[in-house]
C-alpha cells in the first residue's frame, strides 16, 4: 500500500492537523508521503520531512498553489493520485474543499471524517451528527478520504523523510484569490487544544466574551462558541463548535451559557472532561456534563478566573 | 441568469435519531423528515438573486425517492420557478448525485448552480465539490457571501483561520454556510400556488447514471453514551473537584 497525505498549510506554515492525518496513515499502513502544495513552502516541508512514519515529502511550490485553492489543487491531486492506494486529507476546510474534486475526477467515492480504521479498506466515520457511527467498506481502486483529526493521537517528529520536488504545474483560469480575513490571535488553535472555553447566546454580547478570554489566558486554552454566538455577530466564524463547525476534543471543556443542542453536542461530546455553567437547571448541557454549575455566568465567570 | 438549486430530503434537525437493533442502518420509521437546513439556504439565495434581477429563472432539483417532492414543493413555495425530480429509491451517495447534476447542468445550462454545504444526515460535504470537478467549473465552497460582478461571482468563504474572498468565472458552483442569509417560511398563498408549478420527474436512467457505489454499508452503531455526572455547588467545589478528581487543572 501508498499513501498520500495532502498537507494542511497556515500561513504558509505546516500546520499542527497533518500529524494527526500521518498517524492515521500510519494505522492503515504501508509508505506514507506528505504532499506540500503552495507558495513558499519550503519550512512547511522541512517541518512534514519530521513526522514519524513518512518516507517521502513531496514539494509543490509555486505560485498557482498559493491559497491552496480547489482548481488547481483538485487537478494536481489527480496528477499525483495514480501512485497510492489511498490518498487522506483532514476534514478541514481545505481538505473539505478540494479531495471531493480528486474522488469525482478519478470517479470514486469519498469517505469523509474518518474516525477510525478497520482495515485498509474499512474505516469508521460518524454520521447524524455524531449519533451514529458507520462502519462503511470501500471496493474503490483508490481510497480518497478525509480525517477527523480529534479522533487520532499526533504522531512525534524524531523523523526524516527525504524531500523532493514536483514539477507538475497546472493551469488555472476560473479562479483567483481576493482576499483574506484571518483571525488573529495568541491562544492555541481550536482543533489542538487541551482546554476549550467556549461561550453561547448567554454571553449576551461580544464584549462579554472577555470573561472567557481571562480564564483562557490563565489555562492555556483556545476560546470557542455556538453557533447561537456566531449568527449573532458576537464573535467571528472561525470560532464556531459544532456538527457544521469545528469538532473539539480537549482534555477540558468548558460551556458557557450554552443550552446544548445536538448540534453543539456533536462538536464537543468527546472531551475527556465537560464542565457546564448555565442558570438553567434543566439545559441539555448538563445531561453530558461531568460537572455542572448552576448559576448566573456573569457572577461565576470573575469568580473562576480569581481563583483560578 | 438561470440558477439551479439542488435540494435534498434529510431527517429533521430536531430529531434524534436512532440506531435499528440490528445495528444494519439508522431506523428513520416515521420519522420527520425536511429539506437540508443547508437546502433552504441555497433556494433562500437563488430567489433573493432573482428578487434583485441578477437571475431570471430559479429551477429546483432533487434525487431520491418520490416523497423528496414534498421538499421541491416547498422550494417552489419558497421562490423557485420549477422543479426536476430524479426519483430512485436507491441509496444514491454523492459521487452518483454529482453525475447526475453534472447532466442536468449540461442540460439547463444555469449561469449558477448552488448547493448546500452539507446534508446534515451523512455530514459528507463533498456533492458541491464533486459537481465542480465533473462539470469542469470552478466552485466557491461554504459561502457566507456570494456577489455576482458580470461574467465573475465574489464568493466569501468561511475557512478555519477565518474568512476568505475568491473570485470565480460564470459558469460556477457555490456551496451555502449557515451565514449565507436567513431562509425566509413560506406562506400559506405560496404554499397554494407552489402546487401549479411544473414539476418534471425523471430516473436515473433516463441520463445514464447508475447510482450503485462501491462503498458498502456494514453496520451502524450508537456512539458510547455519555453519562450525566454530577452537579456542583460553587466555583470552589467546581476548582477542587477538576483538580484532585479529574486532574485536568
Ligand atoms: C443546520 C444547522 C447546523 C447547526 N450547527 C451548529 C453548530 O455547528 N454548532 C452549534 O453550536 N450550533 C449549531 N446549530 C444551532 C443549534 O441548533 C442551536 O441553535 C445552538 O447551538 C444554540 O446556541 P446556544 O446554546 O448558545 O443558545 P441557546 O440555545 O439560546 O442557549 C443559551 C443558554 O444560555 C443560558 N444562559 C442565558 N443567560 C445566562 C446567564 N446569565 N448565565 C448562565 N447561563 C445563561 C440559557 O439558560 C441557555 O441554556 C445548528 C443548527 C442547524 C439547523
Ligand atoms: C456509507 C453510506 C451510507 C448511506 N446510508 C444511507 C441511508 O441509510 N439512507 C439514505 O437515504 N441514504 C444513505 N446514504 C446516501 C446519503 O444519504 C446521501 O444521499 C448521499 O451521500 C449524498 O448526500 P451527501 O450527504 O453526500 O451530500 P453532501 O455532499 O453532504 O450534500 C451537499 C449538498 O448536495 C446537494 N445534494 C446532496 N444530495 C442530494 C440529492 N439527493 N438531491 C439533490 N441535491 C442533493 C444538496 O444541495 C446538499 O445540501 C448513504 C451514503 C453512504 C456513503
Amino acid at each position: 500500500m501508498s499513501i498520500l497525505v495532502l498537507a494542511d498549510l497556515h500561513e504558509g506554515q505546516l500546520a499542527g492537523a497533518t500529524a494527526h492525518v500521518v498517524a492515521a496513515a500510519k494505522a492503515i499502513g504501508g509508505d506514507i508521503d506528505v504532499l506540500i502544495a503552495g507558495e513558499g513552502v519550503q519550512a512547511a516541508a522541512d517541518a512534514a520531512a519530521k513526522l514519524d512514519g513518512v518516507s517521502k515529502v513531496r514539494v509543490a511550490d509555486n505560485a498557482v498553489y498559493a491559497h491552496q485553492l480547489a482548481e488547481p489543487m483538485g487537478a494536481l491531486l489527480v496528477e499525483l493520485a495514480g501512485d497510492y492506494t489511498h490518498v487522506l486529507a483532514s476534514a478541514s476546510t481545505t481538505g473539505k474543499n478540494v479531495l471531493p474534486r480528486l474522488a469525482a475526477l478519478k470517479d470514486v467515492s469519498q469517505l469523509s471524517d474518518v474516525i477510525g480504521v478497520e482495515s485498509a479498506d474499512t474505516f469508521k466515520r460518524s454520521i447524524y451528527a455524531g449519533n451514529a457511527i458507520a462502519t462503511v467498506k470501500s471496493d474503490d481502486v483508490l481510497k480518497v478520504m478525509t480525517v477527523r483529526t480529534t479522533a487520532f493521537d499526533a504522531v512525534g517528529d524524531s523523523g526524516s523523510a527525504t524531500v523532493e520536488a514536483v514539477d507538475v504545474v497546472v493551469e488555472n483560469t476560473q479562479s483567483s484569490f481576493v482576499k483574506q480575513e484571518l483571525a488573529q490571535s495568541d491562544r492555541p488553535e481550536l482543533g489542538g487544544a487541551k482546554v476549550v472555553i467556549s461561550g453561547g447566546r448567554g454571553m449576551g454580547n461580544g464584549d462579554n466574551f472577555k470573561l472567557l478570554n481571562g480564564i483562557a489566558d490563565k489555562l492555556g486554552a483556545a476560546v470557542g462558541a455556538s453557533r447561537a454566538a456566531v449568527d449573532a455577530g458576537f464573535v467571528p466564524n472561525d470560532m464556531q463548535v459544532g456538527q457544521t463547525g469545528k469538532i473539539v476534543a480537549p482534555d477540558l471543556y468548558i460551556a458557557v451559557g450554552i443550552s446544548g443542542a445536538i448540534q453543539h453536542l456533536a462538536g464537543m461530546k468527546d472531551s475527556k472532561v465537560i464542565v457546564a455553567i448555565n442558570k438553567d437547571d434543566e439545559a441539555p448541557i448538563f445531561q453530558v456534563a461531568d460537572y455542572g454549575l448552576v448559576g448566573d455566568l456573569f457572577e461565576i465567570l470573575p469568580e473562576l478566573e480569581s481563583k483560578l | 441568469m438561470k440558477i439551479l438549486v439542488a435540494v435534498k430530503r434529510v431527517i429533521d434537525y430536531n430529531v434524534k435519531i436512532r440506531v435499528k437493533a440490528d445495528h444494519s442502518d439508522v431506523d428513520l420509521t416515521n420519522v420527520k423528515m425536511a429539506m437540508n437546513p443547508f437546502c433552504e439556504i441555497a433556494v433562500e439565495e437563488a430567489v433573493r438573486l432573482k428578487e434583485k434581477g441578477v437571475a431570471t429563472e430559479v429551477v429546483a432539483v432533487s434525487i431520491g425517492p418520490k416523497a423528496a417532492q414534498e421538499q421541491l414543493r416547498t422550494a417552489l413555495a419558497l421562490g423557485a420557478d420549477r422543479a426536476l425530480h430524479i426519483e430512485t429509491d436507491e441509496r444514491a451517495e454523492s459521487l452518483a448525485v454529482a453525475k447526475l447534476l453534472a447532466k442536468v447542468v449540461d442540460a439547463e445550462q444555469p449561469g449558477l448552480v448552488i448547493l448546500g454545504k452539507q446534508a446534515i444526515d451523512t455530514d459528507n460535504n463533498q456533492t458541491g465539490q464533486m459537481l465542480a470537478a465533473l462539470t469542469n467549473l470552478p466552485q466557491g465552497t461554504f459561502a457566507s457571501e456570494v456577489a455576482v460582478d458580470g461574467d465573475k461571482v465574489n464568493v466569501t468563504r468561511e475557512i478555519d483561520g477565518g474568512l476568505q474572498t475568491i473570485a470565480l468565472t460564470l459558469p460556477a458552483i457555490v456551496t451555502t454556510d449557515l451565514r449565507l442569509n436567513e431562509p425566509r417560511y413560506a406562506k400559506l398563498p405560496d404554499i397554494m400556488k407552489a402546487k401549479k408549478k411544473p414539476m418534471d420527474v425523471k430516473t436515473p436512467a433516463d441520463y445514464g447514471v447508475e447510482v450503485a457505489s462501491k462503498v458498502s454499508l456494514l453496520k451502524v452503531e450508537s456512539p458510547a453514551e455519555r453519562k450525566g455526572g454530577i452537579k456542583v455547588a460553587s466555583v470552589d467545589e467546581l476548582i477542587d473537584k477538576l483538580k484532585n478528581e479529574a486532574k485536568v487543572l
